[in-house]
């Protein structure tokens, strides 16, 4: 029985148990509770990946008693188990490594409710990946979105300028929601259909009727895409819709940064696949509306700018922000290249990316709970003091500058491949300058916490191990794909596959 | 706004007429326009204007904190575990047959309503929650200059 | 371009757009939350306005089955905007908590102030 409902109860459980956590009114059990869940859900996820990739179609489960389409149906293809994957082994490794950050940085009062909102916070971005029916897409993302705004407010017991950064991307994120509505209704008013399968096929024949020379509601479509990908945008954070990320993630709880980074942008991207390639199909959106090289300047811009910003930062966690943008960038790329290698390296750089990020962020937390800041000169001689989570964040800054035996460079490798099929040096030499621009502000990391000395009078103590330890694990996966990165490519082929576009 | 004496004794005598009406919209939502939700906002619509009139404290004596926190999760459970007993019972989830197992699809009218009556706590007790945790007074009432 | 005949999306537009001035261009936050109210609420009605159709009834059916309506607007959208309300709900609850929580840390709910006071001490 388990078996056949695992694509509802990836959802269901965490959304009840997450209901579960506030009314354990210690916050230590609240957690205990929360963690139990998480690893139950990551091992529910590793076995729906398995069915998917032993199926030849994707596995589709409707609601209740009714069929597809009449139903709210929830459609898993290797794409999208792939996708839930990476969020529940995130959040699994980074629920079990918070618990002291979350101790330090949020008041007693309120850590039960913190991680009752962090599980729903989970439920949500599972349910976005796993659903197959459009409105069920806004309704996930918006439960995800809401427990968002929730926790990164929840920072401001250690830094009241998380107030304003949240409000911000309320704002931002209520509208990019909004237009995400906006899309899927001129879409819905199209096909008459919800279901992802059926407007694919509705949307399809439509297109049919146009190549034939009857434009109807080929206006609505376009209006309609064009919603979807401004509301895509800035739920992905891509550059120049970035704005609300760098500050959200710097005043938001140090495990939320890491829970995020890794999960909300990648759920975000993942999105836009699903609506570029599978309902509206690459016909419309790479040769009717040029949406690819939309993508690719935007990508390129991403990568340039959002490495450029990160070498400036006095913050650590602002600057791996700003790092996050333009790995988004990269991602950006590949999905603009449209074409199987760059589509798998986008594929490929989603996991990586996840894995490093938290990783990095999970160190920068136990720096956080050991010196009580996260300036870069909280980070002064940490190499002497905290050796383990200093070469976690070199080992880490490594993988992001993509050097050889690391996983930065299996999904840098795939992009250039990509971009050099289809003759676009620009994206190529972008990727490759990304990477130079890494490495700068990776060196400043790097020489801040070995070379320099640290500041007189701190004492920090022993290292936190209970962060360390996951943050190395994470960071540990990121470069074991490096070395034998035969499992993310399968993976990665298969998703693309299960996308339409054969490699 | 206890000492106004027109507010007190009108809404002394509106709040029953609005609590009914809510369970009304709740209670006949399959069949008239209204559901779990509509119905919930007008039943917290009631206890937020007992609070407004009466002051917080009155209207925690007769929903207390802890009581409305529980609901909000409880309303949820009923949703949940409406779904979940069609998950137990073999079929999928939200799957209502179970609850009328003689006749298919003929439980359709009493799982929708068992959904909507666990909507119509969660909403509900929501909306006061918010009501409460927003005109909580700050730990240190500073007067604005 | 069938213009009078979709006057309702010509509203749903302009109640959109004038909604989302106020986010862009007031700095007082609840000022910005109202705009954002309204923004939701032309979404709404673009939504539901797309369901009726000319001479449709409601979409009930009543026994005997001579008696079912042909022509019926489509429940579907009024359905997916329940949904919506409450989702723009809850958004809106978020909201007014993070600027009550604002006003009591900062002072002030203009957003101009408050990064001139986060201005400040940066540079202190």
């Amino acid at each position: 029985m388990i078996r056949d409902n695992l694509p509802v109860l990836l959802i269901v459980i965490p959304l009840l148990a997450g209901l579960v956590a506030p009314f354990m009114r210690r916050g230590t059990a609240a957690w205990a509770w929360v963690a139990l869940v998480s690893w139950l859900v990551l091992a529910a996820a590793v076995a729906l990946l398995q069915q998917v990739l032993a199926a030849p179609d994707p596995i589709r489960y409707p609601m209740g008693s009714w069929k597809a389409p009449w139903s709210i149906e929830l459609r898993v293809d290797a794409l999208n188990g792939f996708v839930a994957l990476i969020v529940s082994s995130i959040g699994a490794i980074v629920t079990f490594a918070a618990r002291a950050s979350v101790e330090r940085e949020i008041s007693a009062d309120r850590q039960h409710i913190f991680w009752g909102v962090w599980m729903l916070c989970i439920g949500g971005l599972l349910g976005i990946t796993l659903t197959g029916d459009a409105f069920n897409v806004y309704v996930m993302l918006e439960i995800a979105s809401i427990s968002m705004y929730a926790l990164i407010a929840m920072g401001r017991d250690r830094d009241r300028r998380a107030l304003p950064a949240t409000i911000n991307y309320v704002m931002l994120g209520s509208i990019g929601a909004c237009f995400i509505l906006l899309g899927i209704g001129y879409l819905y008013m199209v096909t008459g259909t919800l279901n992802m399968v059926d407007m694919a096929e509705r949307l399809q024949a439509l297109q049919a009727r146009w190549a034939a020379g009857d434009l109807a509601y080929r206006r609505t479509v376009l209006a309609g895409y064009g919603f979807l990908m401004a509301g895509f945008a800035i739920k992905l954070a891509l550059f120049p819709l970035h704005g609300w990320m760098p500050n959200a993630y710097t005043y938001a709880p140090s495990a939320v940064s890491a829970l995020l980074s890794a999960t909300a942008t990648k759920v975000g991207a993942y999105i836009a696949f699903r609506f570029m390639f599978t309902i509206l199909g690459t016909t419309f959106c790479f040769r009717t509306m040029r949406s690819g090289e939309v993508l690719v300047v935007c990508g390129v811009l991403a990568t340039l700018a959002g490495s450029y910003f990160a070498i400036r930062q006095n913050n650590v966690k602002r600057l791996l922000a700003y790092s996050s943008v333009g790995q988004i960038g990269y991602i950006a790329i590949g999905l603009g290249l449209g074409n199987a290698a760059g589509l798998q390296g986008s594929i490929i750089h989603l996991f990586n990316h996840a894995m490093m990020k938290s990783g990095l962020f999970l160190a920068v937390a136990a720096v956080v709970l050991r010196t009580g800041g996260a300036d870069l000169r909280n980070l002064r001689g940490i190499g002497r003091r905290m050796p383990l989570t200093a070469a976690a964040i070199l080992a880490g800054g490594l993988a992001l500058i993509g050097m050889p035996f690391t996983a930065g460079f299996v999904s840098k490798w795939y992009l250039v491949a990509g971009a050099l099929q289809q003759n676009a040096f620009v994206p190529a030499l972008a990727v490759i300058g990304g990477s130079l621009l890494a490495a700068v502000y990776v060196w400043r990391l790097v020489e801040t916490a070995y070379v320099q000395d640290p500041q007189p009078g701190t004492d920090v103590g022993r290292e936190p191990l209970s962060i360390v330890l996951p943050a190395w694990l994470l960071i540990g996966a990121a470069i074991y794909v490096g070395v034998d990165a035969n499992m993310t490519s399968a993976l990665s082929e298969a998703a693309v596959r299960a996308l339409g576009v054969l490699p | 706004m206890k000492d106004q004496m027109i507010l007190r004794v009108g809404m002394k005598m509106m709040i029953p007429f609005i609590l009914v009406y809510g369970l009304y919209v709740i209670f006949h939502g399959d069949l008239s326009p209204g559901g779990g939700f509509q119905g919930g906002v007008v039943i917290a619509a009631a206890f937020i204007l007992y609070a407004m009139i009466y002051g917080r404290d009155e209207m925690h004596k007769v929903l207390p904190r802890g009581l409305s926190d529980a609901l909000v999760a409880i309303g949820v459970l009923i949703f949940a575990g409406t779904g979940t007993y069609g998950l137990l019972a073999g079929y999928r989830f939200l799957d209502y047959t179970p609850l009328k197992p003689s006749e298919p699809g003929g439980a359709e009218a009493w799982g929708m309503s068992l959904v909507e009556y666990g909507v119509g706590f969660t909403v509900s007790m929501v909306m006061v929650t918010a009501y409460n945790e927003i005109t909580e007074p700050a730990p240190d009432e500073r007067k604005t200059s | 371009m069938d213009i009078a005949g979709h006057y309702n999306f010509w509203v749903a537009i302009a109640i959109m757009m004038i909604g989302l001035y106020p986010v862009i261009a007031k700095p007082n936050l609840v000022k910005k939350v109202i705009g954002l109210g309204i923004f939701q609420t032309g979404l709404f009605l673009f939504y539901i306005s797309m369901g009726k159709i000319d001479g449709g009834t409601a979409p009930v059916h009543f026994p005997p089955a001579a008696r079912h309506p042909q022509n019926y607007t489509n429940p579907i959208p009024t359905a997916l905007i329940l949904t919506g309300i409450v989702v723009a709900v809850a958004t809106m609850a978020v909201a007014l908590a993070l600027v009550v929580n604002i006003k009591r840390a900062y002072g002030t709910i203009e957003m101009d102030e408050v990064e001139e006071i986060d201005h400040r001490d940066d540079q202190r």
